[in-house]
């Protein structure tokens, strides 16, 4: 049926959709295999959890019980009732530290219990409330296919500039990781003080950069929900620990990495649910010490968006990481949908209620340029976004970057990318390349000058030679970019004393440390918790689309000429004789109307229209009435004809006769967008028909299939108060003359 | 030596200069046990203990608690060195593992 294949046509339909298979872990929130919550404890040990019992715990089960739970509150947390505890995370009155207290001594499959009572707006409230810092953040991909510095260079600057306060980068080529990493370093240096950056690669690969000072976090420390897969992973929890502890012995944030999906994709979820499998991920990041959590399905988002309930599986996922009191770093970072507005609906709670990180990595890169997969919001979407915190009223961490200032942002970060690669020895770029570089919408921009030889080149060189980021700096300074030195040698000295090893820890652009500890989150209903400040919030309403009535005028004065008045307007007697009549702001401020011609354009065409019937035109200016059925009705009753041509600035027309009402006419076009020069030719040919007596075939505004008007809605205000500016009532109606 | 760009230029700091310190992490460790995370002051007393430790040995160890790198014996040993290195929290993670491996089956054989 031709209706259904329309359907099968939308976009939606290119998703994979799966029957929930508990047997294969393809389900949510609960398989027959999740255990139930238990917790058995003798002399001051735990004997039995969730079903299992001390002696058949596997290596995940026996980290968690024996560091992870907070046994003098454990039993009363499993003494409560899962709607009991569900009801304090939604209870503003009930605040965030009583729950992450409680929560401490929670099994895994009690929190997945609890948190699968939450509904959707539940889950908003939750975590508003329950999110670790107060104010929110947001981190950013970049990357290129390419790995060119240059580039990477000026995209970090730019998504530093952003607002983004994190940034992750990774590689095609794994040799080529030293030097993504430090021209991401560079560029976010150039875009904002205090950016962290993460280069995610093998671990111990990702640990040496950090021990070398060119990356300052890490964040793909991942865990798994079964041993098998976790084993598969090459890891254990042990290992996870001290790796946790390594990167914090040399100054390094860190947080852990888990989500939906991995356990099904690996083919090792034992018939555990999503959630329950996840759940132990997060009690053993709680148990290890990290900080945080990067969860929200990651990899695994779109396995997940696959059965019933994916997407609120998601999100509680990061609600849980908040009940541990841990950052949540919330996921958004992989496509999980073809259709724009599926993945939209899966971002938009998160946001709406705002998390430590909304995204983590937002790829500020366009699609085909992120070299994690394309993240769920791409540079494609960032205007969207920025509409999207102006439209709700909400922090998602961005601010709009005019042009000019990512211009000369870019353009700084890739020259002092290049002269630190010449300074260094590493590679030489040309004059072009940096040209090219700045002004790149991706890679494919770059193509023509990239040399990937070069970039491994550059990569092993960081590596062999042992560079660290005090070469870089010295660099920077040595190449004349002392400031960048500086600031790069500040955001070292800010990190000596750990501050950042804390809870949700950023790094705002002055240095402070925004933590749980510096900066705790207080939610606890309407009118509590975290407000911009009068200045964020002028920069999430200042979007550069915005326009008011005095950008509309500059931009029509741009389009200005000369439309004189040649006399006051008489009532013609010759009955060939046409009115167009134009609206108050005509020849003052409206110069250009909606569908881009110039009003004189327009006038110049219904004239010739005119005479081409044989009769002709003048016109004349209305400074009364703005209305465009009373503008065609008072030059219909000044013409000889009887039938006159109303004209308002923006482009709308109409045919009018002397003896109907005013708000009839005999023809109208009423989408000024649409109308074209021929058009309007027709209009005025039409006018001089009807002034000789004939019926001529009557002239139609083209519909166009897309629904254009909300385009234009702005402008039309804003134009439509440029008349009304003008508007004199009363006044005597004035001839113009076309030059 | 204070970290300025002076002191850079003069080729006065190294890497070992830009390291945060054992009291800090310390200090780091009370502050989050005060803010309800033990874990979280544990693994940061760990890293204290670790800062001393070169690059490479701590990249060692690291890749000694991998599963299927080193027989049970030798973490065990692994664990007694770190503990008369004056590393006990590091021993007593390594010592653990070592347990836990064995009965998992995740350690080499």
């Amino acid at each position: 049926m031709k209706r259904y294949r329309f359907m099968d046509a939308q976009r939606v339909n290119l998703d994979g959709f799966a029957k929930p298979d508990p047997a294969l872990g393809l389900v949510a929130f609960s398989s027959p295999a999740d255990p139930a919550p238990s917790l058995v404890i003798r002399d001051g040990v735990v004997v039995a959890m969730d079903g299992a019992s001390a002696s058949s715990f596997d290596s995940i089960d026996t980290f968690i019980a024996g560091h992870g739970l907070d046994l003098s509150v454990a039993p009363s947390v499993m003494g409560l009732s899962d709607t009991e505890l569900a009801q304090m995370l939604v209870d503003p009155a009930v605040p965030r530290s009583s729950i992450v207290r409680l929560c401490a001594g929670a099994t895994p499959a009690k929190l997945a219990r609890v948190l699968a009572l939450l509904r959707p707006p539940e889950l908003v409230i939750a975590m508003a409330k329950m999110r670790s810092r107060r104010t929110p953040s947001n981190q950013a991909h970049v990357t290129n296919r390419l790995d060119d510095p240059l580039l990477l260079a000026a995209d970090a600057a730019l998504a530093a500039a952003f607002g983004f306060r994190e940034i992750e980068t990774t590689v095609p080529v794994l040799a080529d990781a030293p030097s993504n990493a430090v021209a991401c370093l560079i560029g976010a240096t150039v875009g904002s003080p205090g950016v962290l950056i993460q280069c995610s690669v093998e671990e111990a690969a990702e640990l040496d950069l950090g021990m070398r000072g060119l990356t300052s976090y890490a964040e793909t420390v991942s865990l798994y929900g079964t041993e098998s897969v976790f084993t598969d992973g090459d890891d254990t929890p042990w290992s996870k620990a001290f790796l946790a502890s390594a990167y914090a012995s040399r100054g390094m944030k860190m947080r852990v990495s888990s989500g939906a999906g991995a356990e099904v994709l690996m083919a090792g979820a034992e018939g555990k649910s999503m959630f329950y499998l996840e759940s132990r991920c997060v009690a053993l990041a709680r148990a290890i010490g990290a900080q945080g959590v990067q969860n929200g399905g990651i990899d695994g988002a779109s396995v997940a968006a696959s059965v019933p309930g994916g997407l609120r599986e998601l999100m509680a996922e990061n609600v849980m990481v908040l009940m541990r009191n841990l950052e949540s770093c919330s996921g958004n970072d992989a496509l999980m949908s073809e259709s724009d507005m599926r993945r939209t609906s899966r971002t938009l709670p998160i946001l709406l209620a705002g998390s430590d990180f909304g995204f983590s990595g937002f790829g500020s890169i366009q699609r085909y340029d992120n070299m994690f997969g394309p993240s769920n919001f791409n540079a494609e979407d960032i205007d969207d976004f920025l509409a999207m915190q102006r439209d709700w009223g909400i922090d998602g961490g961005l601010s709009t970057v005019p042009e000019e200032t990512a211009a000369w942002l870019r353009t700084e970060a890739a020259q002092a990318c290049r002269a630190v690669y010449a300074h260094l020895g590493l590679a030489s770029f040309s004059d072009e390349h940096v040209a090219l570089a700045v002004d790149a919408a991706g890679s494919k921009d770059v193509a023509c000058v990239s040399d990937t030889l070069r970039t491994l080149g550059a990569a092993q060189a960081i590596r062999k030679r042992g560079l660290t980021v005090i070469d870089i700096i010295a660099a920077l300074d040595d190449c004349g970019y002392g400031h960048l030195a500086e600031r790069a040698l500040a955001f070292l000295r800010a990190r000596l004393g750990g501050d950042h090893l804390q809870t949700a820890a950023i790094f705002d652009p002055d240095l402070n440390v925004l933590s749980l500890v510096t900066d705790p989150n207080d939610y606890r209903g309407p009118g509590t918790g975290y407000e911009p400040s009068v200045a964020r919030q002028a920069e999430i309403d200042e979007i550069r689309q915005a326009r008011g009535v005095e950008d509309l005028r500059a931009e029509q004065a741009r389009f200005a000429s000369v439309l004189r008045v040649s006399r006051a307007a008489v009532v013609g007697t010759d009955p060939r004789d046409v009115v167009i009549g134009v609206s108050p702001a005509v020849g003052f401020d409206i110069w250009r109307c909606l569908s881009g011609l110039t009003v004189p354009e327009v006038l110049s065409e219904l004239l010739d229209g005119i005479s081409s019937a044989g009769c002709t035109g003048r016109i004349v200016r209305f400074a009364g009435t703005v209305d465009l059925g009373k503008i065609g009705l008072s030059a219909a009753r000044l013409a000889g004809s009887g039938i006159g041509i109303g004209l308002q600035g923006k482009g709308t027309a109409l045919i009018h006769q002397r003896d109907l009402s005013p708000l009839a006419n005999l023809e109208l076009y009423s989408v000024a967008p649409t109308i074209t020069a021929p058009l309007y030719r027709q209009l005025g040919a039409n006018a001089g028909h009807y002034a000789l007596g004939a019926t001529p075939d009557p002239s139609r505004n083209p519909y166009s299939d897309e629904a254009i008007e909300a385009r234009y809605h702005t402008k039309v205000i804003a134009l439509m108060e440029l008349e009304r500016l003008r508007l004199r009532p009363g006044a005597s109606p004035e001839e113009l003359m076309l030059s | 030596m204070t970290l300025t760009l002076k002191a850079i230029r003069s080729g006065e700091v190294s890497l070992a200069d830009l390291r945060i310190d054992r009291p800090a992490l310390e200090r780091q460790a009370a502050i989050a046990a005060a803010h309800g995370n033990p874990q979280l002051a544990e693994n940061l007393l760990r890293a204290a203990e670790l800062v001393d430790l070169p690059d490479d040995e701590v990249l060692a160890i690291y890749e000694a608690l991998r599963p299927s790198r080193m027989t049970a014996a030798e973490l065990t040993a692994l664990a007694l060195s770190l503990g008369s290195r004056g590393l006990p929290r590091c021993a007593a993670l390594v010592a653990e593992a070592a347990e836990i491996y064995e009965r998992r089956g995740l350690s080499a054989s």
